[in-house]
């Protein structure tokens, strides 16, 4: 017992210490008053020669010090649009242009003078409404790359590339690489037949000639010509080009970085009459800066030719001014962005991306020709480019809250009553006592948050705007009229797939991992600790990361999933054209992350149960799997009942496997109900409102299913 | 419990050697793209790198700021006792929440016990960002304390759970037994029942610790500047909008897997032997 003592006593000192850490290690130094902060996603060689930049400017203008915040990229647009509003954000950042609608709409930036020897496609980049909104830093802009061991000189105009294409396609090589089913990569031959993706009124206008031809520039490629592999992934361009097995590529700055030091390059803007798409990466002010005019003055100097130089040599970027560049790669791409046309910073083109990536999957997949590929795509962005639902008035609706709020408390007053209530709640006070703690955090933390988010779901939000609409997000998400039940927009075929997904995971989450628990459990096992040891790998690395890997073994061309088919004398699979294949994908990937949670549950439940019980059954002579299904399984249930419910939960409402595995496709089929919920919200023009009716229908959804498994588990109970 | 025969005992292992196989092989080529010189994602069948350097190591273990702090100890630290702190306050609320739902009866008691599940049903999406506004008014943005208590609060429901069911799978005799040597409530807790759910505690341990040690979206919206990310943060800023560090992320990625395969260990004697010493019989 002493040395119990002692151990809780330890335990406790190391929980206070500990807490005391968390209180007591500050969160960053406080700052100098006039510093300006500076929020970027550079990474790699790009981060250090902005820092650089920024170390000379410092020591240039003492007085507009800038202290240089690096942010992850991910989720960097939604940090800037919860913080900036709250004189949390930075009083400068670094990003692409292509957002600056939405943000100007949200009242996030302010308007900032921009010089005149900014090169004009830049400059259209930054203006939004007839105002300049960044300073242009650096011009990204796609170009094609090429093995000069392969082709002596770049091809000029398109007739040349398809001619080179073909003649470099041979044995395990090919003639052009690029990323075929992404609307990015294949811009180049829209913008240049003439195409633009909205009128001068804003109106999508992608159904056209132009981006048909570049729908049948991509099939061409893969299919018909072949001269680029099936499923190019970033991944599959990059792995080619260095292994010397593709003699072009078209793709952006970011390639060199990817390049192998022992590979032979060379680059050239793409040939005629292609017009790459420019990004702009510009500093932008935010409205809510400290000092406005130093913000601006920092922002103007920081991009302005005095710190030109070092982005060019140690970042290695294009800048948005003529100038000469020390070597070929970045004259190349200087000559691409002269004659690009600036990606449309409106809000709405962030509708554009999704529909226009799966238009171009389902064209290269032969599953639509290209004018019916780009009729899909407008239609497509048009759905979702829903517009804002007018304004409703809000008193019936908080009437009919009302009530129902006086109707609960009647309800609950006259059950008190009758069942003693506040005397019996006085008379388990210690009990309470017990439940405070982690019912206060629960309350506040959780509760709090979600009613409140939830309340978004009677507003529509638009540029910047709220505005009350009642039920009308719920109403269009449950009785949509502009697509069939079985479209994969469709909430009811989404949620099919969910169910489908939830339930086949939990299945193999737990029977894998209750297998696998009950032969590590025996004494007589040799080596348990190392098995068991070596299983939770998956649990313990980020998933992130396994997840891609999994994509990658499951692409048709290169993964090793087919390689092991090939080698048993089977056909290649193409796992993400169709959906059960796709399916299967995803669920693999996420039964791999998922049984070694329970296999730890299970092996810590299998502790409560008695040894002698089961040797009494196994001297009466009952078989191994007798033993399991008749002594251990149903002493089992009550510790691994409450794993299997919240797993069903959680996996209900997993998104990033679907998002890193499949990314939805066949067209948009294999999402599931939450990561519809994410894209409304964070990638199509943030419709927080219609994204917050989505999140109470997957609520009540899940409420119905427990509610329906208390009732099945009451009544096994009875029975 | 008698052993199975010698070809019984090879068939299982030689089973269990094969799942082990399939489970690690995809985590070969984390391991080859990070001892590979290159950024670029791997993609070939053959897992095995050649040559091999410990470069991409290297770079992740000696970032540092424009100032020169070493970033990596500290972003490490931060990880260490957000999860630590974590796994210390989830723990104590879940320990405590979990015995009174299992041993008293009282009003609510089934209604909370649902509450729990029902709080975990909240999709996330909707709830960043008043979290954030919450966190904002109670000066807890760019905090270890305010990630410390929204992750323990999201890993309660699931250890409540997990040690309820386990509190009632222990007969209350005992705990009669101990309260008629003149035990109090809290004694007979904390010295008769947490030792006797301790495969419990380990697993809901090795979860709560595992809820703040990977997590990264709520951790970069609410934690500003390189000194104080958590490293999964860390990690993240090799990902970009179209490229991304393959190498060091994966060097990253399994340094930061290191500390919970260790702390596994560690627990995995009681997870395992929890019973099997004591006198407890069913």
């Amino acid at each position: 017992m002493t040395q119990g003592l002692d151990r809780s006593g330890a335990w406790q000192r190391t929980a206070a210490g500990l807490l005391l850490m968390a209180l007591l290690l500050p969160g960053a130094p406080a700052r100098a008053v006039e510093e300006l902060v500076l929020w970027h996603v550079y990474h790699g060689r790009e981060k250090e020669g902005i820092e650089s930049a920024i170390k000379a400017f410092n020591e240039d203008h003492p007085e507009l010090r800038i202290l240089p915040q690096d942010q992850p990229f991910n989720g960097f647009s939604s940090k800037l649009r919860s913080a900036i509003p709250r004189g949390n954000g930075p009083d400068l950042f670094i990003y692409n242009h292509d957002q600056i609608g939405g943000w100007a709409d949200a009242g996030l930036l302010a308007p900032q003078e921009v010089p005149g020897d900014i090169i004009a496609p830049a400059l259209e980049g930054v203006r939004y409404k007839d105002q300049y909104w960044g300073q242009p830093l650096a011009c990204k802009t796609a170009a094609l790359f090429y093995n000069p061991e392969l082709l002596p000189r770049p091809p000029g105009n398109d007739g040349e590339l398809w001619e080179t294409a073909h003649r470099e396609t041979r044995n395990d090589r090919y003639g052009l690489v690029y990323e075929a089913t992404s609307i990015y990569h294949n811009a180049g031959w829209f913008l240049g037949a003439g195409g633009s993706f909205f009128d001068a009124q804003g109106n999508i206008t992608v159904d056209t000639p132009a981006m048909a031809a570049a729908l049948d520039f991509a099939h061409r490629s893969v299919m018909v010509d072949r001269v680029c592999p099936e499923e190019a992934t970033a991944v599959v361009v990059a792995q080619l080009f260095n292994d010397g097995k593709a003699a072009m590529v078209i793709n952006g700055p970011w390639f060199l970085s990817e390049i192998d030091a022992d590979t032979p390059f060379a680059v050239a803007p793409l040939p005629q009459p292609a017009r790459p798409m420019l990004t702009v990466e510009s500093v932008f002010v935010s409205a809510y800066a400290e000092d406005l005019e130093r913000a601006k003055r920092a922002a103007t100097l920081l991009a302005g030719t005095e710190y030109e130089e070092m982005r060019i040599a140690e970042a290695r970027q294009v800048v948005a001014r003529e100038r000469d560049y020390p070597d070929e790669v970045l004259e190349a791409f200087a000559a691409g962005a002269r004659t690009s046309v600036p990606t449309p910073n409106l809000p709405q083109m962030a509708l554009i991306w999704e529909p226009g990536n799966a238009a171009f999957r389902r064209v290269v997949r032969g599953a639509s020709t290209p004018e019916e590929g780009a009729e899909w795509m407008q239609r497509r962005a048009e759905i979702l480019n829903r517009p804002l639902p007018p304004a409703s008035d809000p008193r019936p609706t908080l009437i009919v809250i009302g009530l129902l709020g006086l109707i609960a408390m009647l309800w609950t007053t006259v059950r008190a009553r009758r069942e003693q209530l506040v005397k019996r709640i006085w008379a388990s006070r210690p009990a309470y006592a017990y439940l405070a703690p982690a019912a206060v955090g629960m309350l506040l933390l959780l509760v709090l948050p979600f009613v409140t988010g939830s309340a978004l779901s009677f507003f529509a939000h638009r540029a910047g705007e709220f505005r009350f609409v009642g039920l009308q997000n719920f109403a269009s998400i449950l009785f949509a009229q502009d697509y069939p039940i079985t479209d994969p927009l469709s909430f009811y075929f989404t949620l099919g797939v969910t169910t489908m997904w939830t339930l086949c995971n939990v299945v193999l989450h737990v029977s894998i991992g209750m297998a696998i628990a009950m032969l590590l459990r025996d004494p007589w096992m040799k080596l348990r600790g190392f098995y068991r040891v070596l299983l939770i790998v998956p649990w313990a690395i980020p998933n992130y990361i396994t997840a891609l890997i999994w994509k990658g073994m499951f692409n048709k061309q290169f993964g090793a999933i087919n390689g092991l088919l090939e080698l048993l004398g089977l056909e290649p699979v193409g796992w993400f054209s169709q959906f059960w294949t796709a399916f299967a994908a995803n669920l693999c990937t996420n039964t791999w992350l998922g049984f070694p949670f329970m296999m730890v549950v299970t092996l810590g439940a299998l502790q409560a149960i008695p040894r002698d019980l089961e040797e009494a059954a196994e001297v009466d002579g009952a078989s191994r799997f007798q033993r399991f299904r008749h002594v251990v399984l149903p002493l089992l249930r009550p510790a691994l009942l409450p794993a299997v419910i919240l797993g069903t939960i959680w996996t209900f409402n997993q998104f990033n496997i679907v998002y890193l595995v499949s990314a939805g496709e066949p067209d948009g089929g294999t999402e599931i109900l939450i990561s519809e919920a994410y894209r409304w919200a964070f990638s199509r023009e943030a419709q927080y409102g219609y994204a917050a009716a989505y999140a109470v229908l997957i609520f009540a959804v899940l409420l119905l299913y427990t509610r329906i498994t208390d009732r099945i588990s009451a009544r096994a109970k009875g029975v | 419990m008698r052993r199975p025969s010698l070809a019984a005992r090879l068939a299982i292992h030689a089973g269990l050697l094969l799942i082990t196989f399939a489970t690690l092989y995809p985590v070969l080529w984390v391991i080859k793209m990070a001892l590979t010189d290159s950024q670029a994602f791997s993609l070939s069948v053959n897992p095995i790198p050649w040559p091999i350097t410990l470069r991409n190591f290297q770079d992740v273990v000696t970032t540092t700021d424009m100032e020169g702090h070493w970033l990596f100890g500290r972003q490490l630290l931060n990880s260490v006792v957000v999860s630590a702190a974590t796994t210390v306050v989830g723990m104590i609320l879940a320990c405590t929440a979990g015995y009174a739902f299992s041993r008293f009866e009282f009003p609510g008691n089934k209604a909370g016990l649902k509450g729990m599940l029902v709080t975990q049903m909240f999709p996330g999406v909707v709830m960043a960002i008043p979290l954030y506004i919450l966190m904002d008014r109670l000066h807890l943005l760019d905090s270890l304390t305010g990630l410390t208590l929204v992750y323990s609060t999201t890993a309660i429901p699931f250890c409540v759970w997990m040690l309820k069911g386990y509190f009632d799978t222990i007969p209350r005799e005992l705990e009669e037994a101990a309260i008629m040597d003149g035990a109090s409530q809290w004694t007979v807790f904390t010295r008769v029942m947490l030792p006797l759910v301790r495969p419990a505690l380990a697993v809901t341990a090795l979860f709560s610790f595992m809820t703040a040690w990977n997590e990264f979206i709520l951790a970069a919206t609410f934690m500003n500047g390189a000194r104080s990310y958590t490293l999964p943060v860390a990690l993240q800023h090799y990902v970009g909008d179209y490229s991304t560090e393959w190498g060091r992320f994966a060097a990253g990625a399994i340094l930061v897997s290191i500390p919970v395969m260790a702390l596994f260990m560690l627990l995995q004697r009681h997870l395992v032997e929890g019973l099997t010493a004591g006198g407890v019989k069913g």
